[in-house]
């Protein structure tokens, strides 16, 4: 971003959140692959203690800036100060987590027979969107097509409220609540906590 | 002179101040919030105006408590 500084291949990351929802598009078990940027971001913060991934290398908030500022699709406006509050923030957190949770039990219920695998995406947890074109059988098992479905349908809202917050207050709004920059920070505070980093 | 000061308790850490900044005056600690070097700060405000929960300000040295 800065003038006159080599440019390093994670600023480019941006490209690979496209791709990844392209790739979603044509094929569901693709979803398997954000698993990346679930794990990745989670090692960084319990083994190293730093927010490395938020820092550098997510393709999620690049998109948003490359959007939002360079192609002009914000209205770079201060948000409200109850977004990035700590309640808020958590509860978003807590929030998500359940709605993961609830995603896990239903690739149970599908491994375990007790549920058919539904070959649709859900949006905003609510707008369930028909994505058949995106599953034909495979040689795994249908929980697993079942996981890449629950899992496409998270990447997506989440990419969708960050979008909708980009346009509307400032190009990164999204990382003020966005659950896994809270869970990385929580877990470096409490890692940091025994050296106290406030003080 | 202005100075970058940042809130501790409302940062994310989410680095892109630092990433911003033309002097390489921040550093995300230990994953926690962004530390400005006043040192190396300018003041231009390039932080402040990327911040996505507007916890980093350019303000008054005297009146910043840094
Ligand atoms: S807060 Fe979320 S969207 Fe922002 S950089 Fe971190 S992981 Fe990416
Ligand atoms: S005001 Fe400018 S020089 Fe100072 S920390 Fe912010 S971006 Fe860096
Ligand atoms: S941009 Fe704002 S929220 Fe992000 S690390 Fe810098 S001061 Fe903190």
């Amino acid at each position: 971003m800065k003038k006159g500084r080599k440019k390093h291949w994670y600023e480019y990351l941006w490209i690979w959140t496209i791709v990844y929802f392209a790739l979603g598009f044509f094929n569901i078990l693709f979803a398997w692959l954000g698993m990346i940027d679930f794990i990745l971001p989670l090692i960084f913060a319990i083994v190293g203690g730093n927010k490395w991934f938020c820092n550098h290398m997510c393709g999620r908030g690049q998109l948003f800036w490359v959007l939002g500022r360079n192609m002009k699709c914000s209205r770079r406006k201060p948000s409200p100060k109850w977004i990035a509050s700590k309640w808020f923030r958590y509860g978003f957190l807590a929030f998500f987590l359940t709605m993961f949770g609830t995603m896990v039990f239903q690739t149970y219920l599908v491994f375990s027979g007790a549920g058919t695998l539904r070959k649709a995406i859900k949006l905003f947890w609510t707008f369930k969107v028909p994505w058949q074109w995106a599953y034909n059988g495979s040689v795994f098992p249908d929980w697993v097509a079942q996981f890449g479905f629950g899992f496409y349908s998270l990447m997506l809202t989440s990419t969708l409220i960050g979008l909708i917050v980009m346009a509307l207050y400032k190009e990164r709004t999204w990382c003020s609540f966005c659950p896994m920059g809270t869970m990385t920070q929580g877990i470096c505070k409490l890692k940091a906590g025994k050296t106290k980093p406030e003080a | 002179m202005r100075k970058a000061e940042n809130d501790r308790n409302r940062c994310v850490a989410c680095g892109l101040c630092a990433l911003r900044c033309p002097r390489e005056a921040i550093e995300i600690r230990k994953g926690c919030y962004a530390f400005v070097d006043i040192t190396k700060c300018v003041g231009c405000g390039l932080c402040e105006d990327a911040c996505p929960t507007g916890s980093i300000k350019v303000k008054e040295y005297e009146v910043a408590r840094v």
